[in-house]
C-alpha cells in the first residue's frame, strides 16, 4: 500500500451562492481515506456530509482546495471520467429500464464487450442476490430489491470508489439491518473504498472501519468507532454519537497518558484527554452513563445524588439522578441480578467513576 | 340527501340498496356531463355528420348542394373526368397538394421539436420560482390573434419587410430575399404559430423528470449526448409526442398561414378545401378531401397507439 494511495481531500472548502448569501457547506476540510476502508461521513443534516460526497462524485466543484484519487488530482475530471460511482439516497434507477439494463448502463457507457457484459451482470445479480428479477422494471421491485439493484449498477463498472449517500434510510428496521450487514459483507468482497453518508450513528458504529463526524461544514474528529464512542474530544462528537453526561472539572495535571482531573466534589480521577490539552484550568468532561457504577457508600465518591427516575429496559436500567449540584445524571446498570432494582427513586446514592473512564473535551 | 328513500331498501336488502345508490349517482353523472354533450354533439358530431353527407352529393351551381346521391366528389379527388366523353384519367394534382401538406406539417413538427426541446429544458431547469413566469411568457403569443400575428409575420418576412430593408441598409445583399411567397415562409409561419404547442407538453414532461437520474447517468460514465439520447428523451417522450400531436395536425390543416405567407401559389389541403366552399361552389367535393384529411389522421394516430402500445411506453 503507497502512501499515496486512497482519497485524500485537501482544505476542500465549498461556498454555495455569493455575497450576503454565501453558504460555507463546506470550511477548508482536509481527510485522508485509505484504501479498503469502510468510511464513514457521520454528521446531522446540513454539515456538509453530502456536499462532500457530491464533491468526490464530481456533481459539484470545490471553491477551494483539491481531491486527489491515489495520488492524481480528480478536480478537472468531469463525473463520467473519475473512477468513482455513486448509490443515491433515492437509489435513481432509470424507470424506463430493466434491472438488467439497468446494471449494464455503465458498463455500456464505457464500452465494454456484450459476453463481458453478460458476465459480470450474472456476477453482480449473484453478489446482491437478485437472480431471476433482471427482466423486471425498478417499480416491480420492493424497496430493498431497488437498493440492491443500486448497488450492483454501481458496483458493476468495478470503480475505486463507491460513494453511498444514506442508501438506507428508505428501508424498513428489519431491511436495514440485513442491508448493513450484506454492504459489509460486500465491501469486504470486493476490496473497494466505500464511502458511506449517514446521519444514524448506530449505523456508523457497526459498519465503519473508520468514521468522520461532521458538523457545521467541518470536520470535528477522524477516528475508528471505538475511538470516537470511547475517546470523544469535542462536546459536539460525544453528544451526538450515543448518551453522555458532562462534566465541570478542573485538570491539575497532564502527560502523555492522560489528565488528572478534579470534579466539582473535589475528588480527583485520572481522564483521557486529546494530547493538546492545557495542563491546568477548567475543562468539560463527558462521561458514558454505562462507565459508572452506583453505590450507596457517600465516602470518597466521585459524585453525589438522589435518584430521580428508574426506567427498565429489559437488558438495562437507567437510573436519573440529580447530582448535588442540581444537575441531571444518567447511569446506565446491566440488570445482572434481573428484574429487581437495588436503588429506587428518592435514594441517596454515589456515583463512582473508575480511572480514565471521563474525557476531557476540547471545548 | 336521499336518505329516505335509501333507509328501507338498505335495511331490507343491502344489494337493492346499492343499486339504487349506483342509479342516483349515474343520473348526477350523465346531468354534469349534459351540457359538454351537448356542445360536442351539435358543433362537433352534427357538423361532420352534415359533412360525410353533404361529399356523397352532387354540387348545386352557385354553392350548396343537390339532393342527387352521387360519389363524384372522391372520385375526383384521384381522377380526372373528360368534360366531352366522361373517361376517367388519373389526376395527381390533389394527392400531391395532399403530400405538400403532410411534408410541410411533418418539417415544422421536426422543426418545433428541434426548437422547442431546448427550450423546453431550459425552462425546466431553472429554479421553481422561475419556472411560471417562463410558462408565462411563452403564452403571450397566445393573447393576439392568429390572423394579426401572421400579418404582421407577412410585415418582417416580405420584400420590403424589416429583414430585407435591414440587410440592405447594412449592405448585405443588393435584391431583397425571396423569403415571403415560398414553402419556407409557410413552414416559418406554422412553426411560430405552434410552438407552444410544442413546448408547452415537452416542459411538463420534462419538469417531472427527476434530475438525479441525470446526475446517476454521468455517474455511470455517460457523456452529454448519451445521458440525452439514452434517460432524458426516453422520459420526455410522452411529452414530445404530445406535442408533436399537437403541432402536426393543426399544421396538416391550416389555412390562414399559407393563405398569407405562401399567397395562394402552392395550396395546402386547409386552402384547397376552403377554396370549394368559397370559389369553386363545390360543395361535395370540399366535404370529401376534410374527411379524408381526418380519416388520414385518425390513421397516423392509430398507428402511433399500436406501436407504443406494443414497445411499453413508461409510465404506461
Amino acid at each position: 500500500m503507497s502512501e499515496n494511495s486512497g482519497i485524500d481531500v485537501r482544505g476542500v472548502t465549498k461556498i454555495f451562492g455569493s455575497g450576503a448569501e454565501a453558504v460555507h457547506a463546506l470550511d477548508r476540510v482536509s481527510l485522508a481515506i485509505r484504501e479498503n476502508e469502510f468510511f464513514t461521513l457521520l454528521g446531522p443534516s446540513g454539515c456538509g456530509k453530502t456536499t462532500l460526497l457530491r464533491l468526490i462524485a464530481g456533481f459539484e466543484q470545490a471553491s477551494e482546495g483539491d481531491i486527489r484519487l491515489d495520488g492524481e488530482g480528480l478536480t478537472h475530471l468531469p463525473p463520467h471520467q473519475r473512477p468513482v460511482n455513486t448509490v443515491f439516497q433515492s437509489y435513481a434507477l432509470f424507470p424506463h429500464m430493466t434491472v438488467a439494463e439497468n446494471i449494464a448502463f455503465g458498463l455500456e457507457m464505457q464500452g465494454v464487450t456484450k459476453p463481458e457484459i453478460k458476465d459480470r451482470l450474472e456476477a453482480m445479480l449473484a453478489l446482491v442476490q437478485l437472480s431471476g428479477l433482471e427482466q423486471r422494471r425498478p417499480a416491480q421491485l420492493s424497496g430493498g430489491q431497488q437498493q440492491r439493484v443500486a448497488l450492483a449498477r454501481a458496483l458493476a463498472n468495478r470503480p475505486k470508489v463507491l460513494l453511498l449517500d444514506e442508501p438506507l434510510s428508505a428501508l424498513d428496521l428489519k431491511l436495514r439491518k440485513e442491508m448493513q450487514i450484506e454492504l459489509k459483507r460486500i465491501q469486504h468482497e470486493t476490496g473497494i473504498i466505500f464511502v458511506f453518508v449517514t446521519h444514524d450513528q448506530g449505523e456508523a458504529l457497526t459498519m465503519s472501519d473508520r468514521i468522520a463526524v461532521m458538523s457545521a461544514g467541518q470536520v470535528l474528529q477522524v477516528g475508528s468507532p471505538t475511538e470516537i464512542y470511547e475517546h470523544p474530544t469535542s462536546h459536539f462528537v460525544a453528544d451526538f454519537i450515543g448518551e453522555t453526561n458532562f462534566l465541570q472539572g478542573e485538570v491539575v495535571a497532564h502527560d502523555t497518558t492522560g489528565a488528572t482531573v478534579r470534579l466539582s466534589s473535589g475528588a480527583t480521577r485520572q481522564a483521557s484527554a486529546p494530547p493538546d490539552t492545557a495542563s491546568s484550568g477548567k475543562v468539560s468532561l463527558a462521561i458514558r452513563p454505562e462507565r459508572v457504577t452506583l453505590t450507596r457508600n457517600r465516602e470518597a465518591a466521585a459524585l453525589g445524588g438522589r435518584v430521580e427516575n428508574v426506567v427498565y429496559f429489559g437488558t438495562d436500567t437507567n437510573y436519573h439522578i440529580v447530582l448535588g449540584d442540581g444537575r441531571g445524571f444518567l447511569a446506565r446498570l446491566q440488570n445482572h441480578q434481573g428484574a429487581e432494582s437495588p436503588f429506587a427513586v428518592g435514594d441517596e446514592v454515589a456515583v463512582e467513576i473508575a480511572d480514565h473512564a471521563l474525557q476531557v473535551l476540547r471545548d | 340527501m336521499a336518505a329516505p328513500a335509501l333507509k328501507t331498501p338498505i335495511a331490507d336488502n343491502p344489494a337493492a340498496g346499492e343499486q339504487t345508490v349506483a342509479r342516483a349517482q349515474a343520473a348526477t353523472r350523465s346531468l354534469l356531463l349534459a351540457p359538454a354533450m351537448l356542445i360536442i354533439g351539435v358543433f362537433g358530431i352534427l357538423p361532420l355528420f352534415i359533412a360525410l353527407v353533404y361529399s356523397f352529393l352532387e354540387p348545386d351551381t352557385y354553392g350548396g348542394v343537390r339532393w342527387v346521391f352521387s360519389t363524384e366528389a372522391y372520385v375526383q379527388l384521384l381522377f380526372e373526368r373528360d368534360i366531352f366523353d366522361d373517361t376517367l384519367t388519373f389526376n395527381s394534382a390533389y394527392l400531391e397538394i395532399f403530400w405538400r401538406s403532410f411534408l410541410l406539417a411533418a418539417y415544422s413538427t421536426v422543426a418545433c421539436l428541434v426548437i422547442g426541446f431546448p427550450a423546453a429544458y431550459f425552462m425546466a431547469t431553472r429554479p421553481e420560482r422561475q419556472r411560471d413566469l417562463w410558462v408565462f411568457l411563452i403564452t403571450i403569443p397566445f393573447w393576439t390573434n392568429l390572423l394579426i400575428r401572421t400579418f404582421s409575420m407577412q410585415l418582417i418576412i416580405r420584400d420590403q419587410g424589416v429583414i430585407n430593408i435591414g440587410l440592405m441598409n447594412l449592405g448585405l445583399i443588393d435584391q431583397p430575399l425571396a423569403i415571403i411567397y415560398t414553402d419556407f415562409a409557410v413552414g416559418l409561419g406554422l412553426i411560430y404559430s405552434f410552438l407552444p404547442f410544442m413546448v408547452l407538453p415537452v416542459y411538463a414532461a420534462l419538469e417531472r423528470l427527476d434530475f438525479r437520474l441525470v446526475e446517476a447517468g454521468f455517474d455511470l460514465y455517460a457523456s452529454r449526448a448519451q445521458v440525452l439520447r439514452r434517460i432524458i428523451i426516453p422520459l420526455a417522450k410522452p411529452g414530445i409526442v404530445a406535442g408533436s400531436i399537437l403541432v402536426f395536425i393543426p399544421s396538416l390543416g391550416a389555412w390562414i398561414t399559407p393563405e398569407l405567407l405562401g399567397g395562394g401559389k402552392e395550396l395546402m389541403i386547409g386552402n384547397m378545401i376552403w377554396l370549394q366552399f368559397g370559389s369553386s361552389r363545390n360543395w361535395p367535393f370540399g366535404s370529401a378531401a376534410a374527411l379524408v384529411l381526418m380519416a388520414m389522421v385518425l390513421l397516423a394516430l392509430l398507428v402511433y397507439a399500436r406501436s407504443a402500445g406494443r414497445s411499453g411506453a413508461p409510465d404506461g
